[in-house]
């Protein structure tokens, strides 16, 4: 007899979809999701292009489906170390880091305030400070605080452990593995953020102001490091002129050989966030083309085009450097000009690409394409892959996408 | 049942600090049994539940705690009827702690919440008889037999309608397709093996194919579809794929690139059938020569605000493909002029390919027209090329072939245009419409659904009728519950892209199946067990339910008497805030729960107490106030919140009910709608916005002023700001004065 159940690995916009989906089709589910909290690479961002909407608004229905439906069980701060067996029949281990914090956590956020230690903020991309003991971030689902191991002192501090009324604390949790049985898996486990300081051109890590496009969301988003205010990191100044940089790492043999699909209208919207908020500010965009495929998505570059205040160079960007008073000089070829030009910025946003997380799911047993990504054709049956692991894409073909791999998810279980 | 109350009040995370709980507890003296418990989540506080459900069969359980959104495993009780009071993030966190306005805030949520477990029954499933589960796909291209072999594979009965005598659709037209995967040291032109999909559909025992066939009507709600093929024979359904496809623009209309004029100007499709019919061998039309110098001009009537304003997406990688066609000859030269060359994803690695290969020259350009050169040649015209010329300098570039990368129209688009033209003449006058009717030839429709609401699946303002979402994140929303559309009909897509989407669409159909035959709505409601229920006895027949239920899920006698269609319905409550005589309630939700539950909150005689009602959002609005609670925003003691499905749900006796009875003000807190609507019912907030514009009457009868009562759009992510809001709302009002209503 097939095990009724679904493993979903990676809690991200793909993940999430895939196990609501399934749960809602009467399978039970089990999300495995490495950060502390679900919704993965979305609950970074500020809003999605083309409709300027938060993805709060999308993961709250998720999450209130999920827990109007009980057939999805969570472990957070887990990943996947080995599957056995085959379709209808998989073995699965399951390995979780300590939370330090357990579920009878009311999230009355007591161990924060009681909380003498402070870590940097990774989910801010280093740009904010939070307590050892501390909530992911506002809207954070699960509803539950955790602790940072690294940063904690343990039990020779412990005074969050005296401030917590629930006994939910407790700073000698272990790491744990589990071992679950499953008829179908769904590999989802997204991308990360490209690392920019492998682009010495570019300035970042050098330039203070050059910033990467994951780190402007936080910077635009009301629960991040400005609260909501676009200035630069250096000095705080409002940000006049903003020059944006596509493809930083992106269609370059050297770096991702594909195209990440999602900078050029990340790039288009994070200019309409510049162009709100300051109705005086300049945007130019150095691009080489730019990519908005489909139907909204082209509607949205013709109505940020219309803006005069925003412009688009096509070209690539040789070279990122500091210029004086924080501010930022680049260097790139005018294709059309045929010349080059130099010109500075009070801020420079680095349109960086998708590292897909293909590599870390060897232990799985789940092989790799040339390219970076999940080779499909040699994925065992029953065994799936969804989103960004497949090719790059944006939200609204990953949630496509994984309720495609629903379905052949499904006939896993169905089969046997 | 026989309803068992007990009201359990939790005293952690600040409450007990913030508010006199025993005080509190008068208000749960109606109900007679109450318990305060320190930590009400704690699995001691649940077995207590648990314990009095057992022992003194408590069934109806009121908890004031913290806010739903919290401890959900936790406080599920099957069996019973459970109200959350969210004293916590509404009150103790957001209130100035220990004052009368806290506590009696506290006190009115909870008497609130006891009034609405009163008004409420346990739901029970309404699971209709008789359902199918057979899923109906309409379309066999590529999407469409992707659905059908899905589903088929989960093993439901599948019946496939093919409009033409063959299988296959568009793909049969292909001679060659792009390999999937990795382009590394692969093949860059394949077979498309179409014929193999052909043959497993034709030759699967749960797939019913009708070829030569359209649906002539379609009738009922999933579960219970009766679709009428034109074969005269009728078929029971339970749930839709619509893969009906896209069909090449018209490329007649591009005569500015010679298209029609000159015999070499092709289309990217009518390439594929020369390449098909001449195995290979790209043969002029004019004269059978084989094309040595062929011109690509990319966006042929895309991205053109005079043609389709759209990018399809598909037309970059195509040309590229069909580049390799080209390169099959060695002698031949493929040149791409393009406005940007969209190959996103590891297709990028597509185009390196064709970039690396010294027979395909690319470059930007726009195109300007295409001309005579003699000799069945063509001369390119174009400008702003990447050749080295300065801007504006026109350029020609002979060629012997010239391809136009046209896009995809969706086969809804022309229903979507018949219906947007009867509604523009209708608007003109009887006469007009009748005119209208008259001369304009039908469309071809896709669905043909006897619905109130029109034929087809209702295409967004600005989707140049493609029969898309407007959600990012839920791909298959769809305002026809039970119908979802797939492939180039949904969206512009490639081949790959589309066989995803018909397995997602065929899964939802088989979820809509599922859902119909345990009695639950779909999305987003997905466990929701309540379904209206009108009194239709007291029903007037105005049509407004029928008019504004945004999925289309109420059809009409011919009296106008309503008929409900429970399956197609996705409980949001617009027809519950549309009716005037207030006769649709849901087991749960109700004009009068929520009406009962105004009248529960106490206005104090004192002048300088002020009641501010709020009816409020469950999906953004809510979340948002709870995270201003997380956040330590303060909120004036003087408001109450409530909590509704949908902003839609607005029934205008509300506003009486508050203010008649001496509520101050009343403040609506719904999404964002028009174009680009957040609302996850379509347009709930929109059609409160418009029953609200009558408020003023009300309100003048009333003799108040109508600043007391205001709508306004909050986005979850504007928890910050709305706190802020809401409390320049009070002082409006406190501007205005008491409501003479008060002391009355």
């Amino acid at each position: 007899m097939a095990e009724n159940k679904v493993l979903v690995v990676g809690g991200g916009f793909s993940g999430l979809t895939a196990a609501v989906e399934a749960a809602e089709a009467g399978s039970d589910v089990i999300l495995v999701e490495k950060n502390p909290y679900l919704g993965g690479r979305v609950t970074q961002l500020n809003k999605y292009f083309w409709k300027m909407c938060p993805p709060n608004c999308g993961l709250e229905i998720q999450y209130k489906r999920i827990k109007n439906n009980g057939q999805v069980k969570i472990y957070t701060m887990a990943e996947v170390e080995k599957i056995s067996g085959s379709e209808g029949n998989f073995e699965v281990t399951i390995k979780t880091q300590p939370r330090f914090v357990n579920e009878k956590c009311t999230g009355c956020n007591k161990c924060t305030e009681a909380c003498p230690e402070e870590r940097s903020n990774d989910f801010d991309f280093g740009m904010s400070k939070t307590k050892a003991a501390y909530l992911p971030h506002n809207q954070a689902f699960p509803l539950q605080y955790v602790i940072d191991a690294k940063a904690c002192k343990g039990s020779s501090c412990a005074k969050c452990v005296a401030a917590c009324a629930y006994d939910a604390i407790k700073l000698d949790m272990k790491p744990e593995t589990v071992t679950v049985k499953v008829g179908a898996v769904v590999m989802a486990t997204g991308w990360n953020p490209y690392d920019a300081t492998k682009m010495d051109n570019l300035g970042f890590g050098a330039v203070p102001n050059v910033i990467t496009n994951m780190m402007m969301e936080r910077i635009a988003a009301p629960n991040g490091p400005t609260g909501g205010k676009i200035v630069r990191p250096s000095d705080g100044k409002e940000v006049k002129n903003v020059a944006f940089v596509q493809c930083a790492g992106s269609r370059d043999e050297n770096h991702l050989a594909h195209c990440s699909y999602i900078c050029c209208l990340a790039s288009l919207k994070q200019a309409s966030y510049v162009r709100e908020l300051y109705p005086d500010a300049k945007v130019k965009i150095f691009y080489i083309d730019i990519r908005t495929p489909g139907l909204y998505e082209n509607r949205f570059y013709t109505k940020i085009k219309e803006d005069k205040n925003v412009s688009f160079l096509k070209g690539k960007v040789a070279r990122v450097e500091q210029a004086p008073n924080g501010d930022v000089k680049v260097t790139a070829e005018d294709i059309h000009g045929g010349s080059k030009i130099t010109e500075t910025f009070d801020m420079v946003v680095l349109a960086t690409g998708m590292q897909p997380t293909a590599a870390s799911l060897k232990n799985a047993g789940v092989a790799m394409t040339d390219d970076g990504f999940v080779d499909q054709a040699a994925l065992p049956k029953g065994i799936y892959a969804t989103g960004t692991l497949k090719t790059p894409v944006d939200v609204a073909r990953s949630a496509q996408d994984a309720t495609g791999v629903v379905m052949k998810s499904i006939q896993s279980l169905r089969r046997k | 049942m026989e309803k068992k109350y007990c009201v359990y009040i939790c005293k952690g995370c600040g409450i007990k600090e913030a508010l006199d709980v025993d005080k509190l507890s008068g208000a749960a003296k109606k109900v007679q049994n109450f318990k305060i418990h320190d930590v009400l989540c704690s699995p001691e506080g649940v077995q207590l539940i648990k314990d009095d459900m057992v022992k003194d069969g408590i069934n109806t359980i009121i908890i004031a705690a913290c806010s739903p959104r919290a401890k959900a495993a936790e406080f599920t009780f099957p069996g019973a009827l459970v109200e959350r009071v969210n004293i916590r993030e509404f009150v103790a966190w957001t209130m100035e702690p220990n004052t009368e306005g806290t506590n009696d805030a506290a006190y009115d949520y909870l008497t609130m919440g006891i009034v609405r477990t009163q008004k409420s029954e346990l739901p029970e499933p309404n699971i209709l008889p008789d359902l199918n589960s057979t899923i109906l796909v309409i379309g066999g291209g590529i999407a469409g037999m992707t659905a059908a072999l899905s589903a088929a594979g989960a093993g439901q009965q599948v019946v496939l309608v093919e409009k033409e005598a063959h299988l296959g659709g568009f793909v049969n037209k292909l001679y060659k397709k792009i390999p999937t995967g990795s382009y590394i040291n692969k093949p860059l032109i394949v077979d498309t093996d179409i014929n193999k999909t052909v043959t497993e559909v034709e030759n699967n025992r749960n797939i019913k194919v009708y070829k030569s066939t359209t649906v002539s009507k379609t009738d009922g709600q999933p579960g219970l579809y009766n679709v009428t093929l034109s074969n005269g024979e009728t078929v029971k359904i339970g749930a839709i794929v619509m893969a009906s496809g896209w069909k090449p623009y018209d490329a007649n209309k591009l005569d500015y690139l010679g298209y029609g004029k000159m015999k070499n100007v092709v289309t990217n499709f009518e390439l594929e059938e020369i390449a098909k019919k001449n195995g290979g061998k790209l043969l002029r039309p004019s004269d059978g020569k084989p094309a040595l110098k062929v011109a690509f001009i990319q966006c042929a009537g895309q991205r053109d605000p005079n043609h389709l304003p759209y990018c399809s997406s598909m037309c970059c990688a195509t040309s590229l493909k069909q580049s390799q066609y080209v390169r099959q000859n060695e002698d031949a030269l493929a040149m791409i002029f393009y406005k940007d060359i969209r190959t996103p994803g590891r297709t990028e690695l597509y185009y390196k390919e064709a970039q690396n290969n010294p027979g395909v020259m690319l470059s930007k350009a726009d195109v300007t027209g295409v001309s005579d050169a003699g000799n069945g040649n063509m001369f390119v015209e174009m400008e702003n090329t990447l050749f080295g010329t300065k801007t504006g300098e026109k350029v020609k570039v002979e060629a012997d072939l010239v391809v136009l990368a046209t896009g995809m129209v969706p086969t809804s688009r022309a229903p979507q245009e018949y219906a947007d033209g009867l509604t523009k003449a209708a608007g003109g006058g009887d006469e007009a419409k009748k005119n209208y009717l008259e001369q304009t030839p039908k469309p071809d429709y896709i669905l043909n659904l006897g619905y109130r609401q029109g034929p087809e699946l209702p295409t967004l303002e600005g989707a140049s009728g493609f029969a898309d979402s407007n959600f990012i994140c839920f791909q298959y929303e769809t305002r026809r519950t039970g119908i979802y559309a797939a492939g180039s009909v949904h969206q512009p897509m490639n081949m790959a892209e589309a066989m995803e989407d018909g397995a997602g669409a065929a899964f939802k159909a088989i979820q809509a199946v599922d859902h119909a035959q345990r009695g639950i709505a779909v999305h987003p409601r997905a466990w929701d067990m309540t379904y209206p229920d009108p009194l239709i006895i007291k029903c007037t027949a105005c049509k407004r339910c029928t008019e504004e239920c945004p999925f289309g899920a109420i059809d009409e006698d011919e009296k106008g008497i309503p008929n409900y269609n429970i399956n197609r319905c996705r409980r949001c409550g617009t027809c519950m805030g549309a009716c005037p005589e207030r006769i649709v309630s849901f087991k749960d939700y109700s004009v009068d729960i929520v009406g009962s539950m105004l009248k529960a909150i106490d206005v104090p005689d004192d002048e300088d107490v002020f009641r501010i009602a709020c009816l409020v959002c469950e999906n953004d609005s809510y979340p948002a106030l709870d995270t201003a609670a997380i956040v330590g925003k303060k909120i004036d003691p003087s408001v109450r919140f409530i909590s509704m499905r949908c902003l839609g749900g607005m029934n205008l006796v509300w506003v009486a009910d508050a203010l008649s009875k001496g509520i101050d003000g009343m403040l609506l807190l719904g999404c964002k709608y028009g174009e680009n609507y957040q609302c996850h019912f379509v347009k709930g907030s929109e059609l409160a916005n418009t029953r609200f514009s009558k408020v003023s009457e009300t309100l003048n009868r009333l003799q108040l002023e109508s600043g007391r009562v205001e709508l306004m759009q909050i986005a979850i992510n504007e928890y910050d700001k709305l706190p802020e809001m809401i409390n320049e709302f009070v002082e409006k009002v406190k501007v205005f004065g008491p409501n003479p209503f008060k002391s009355m």
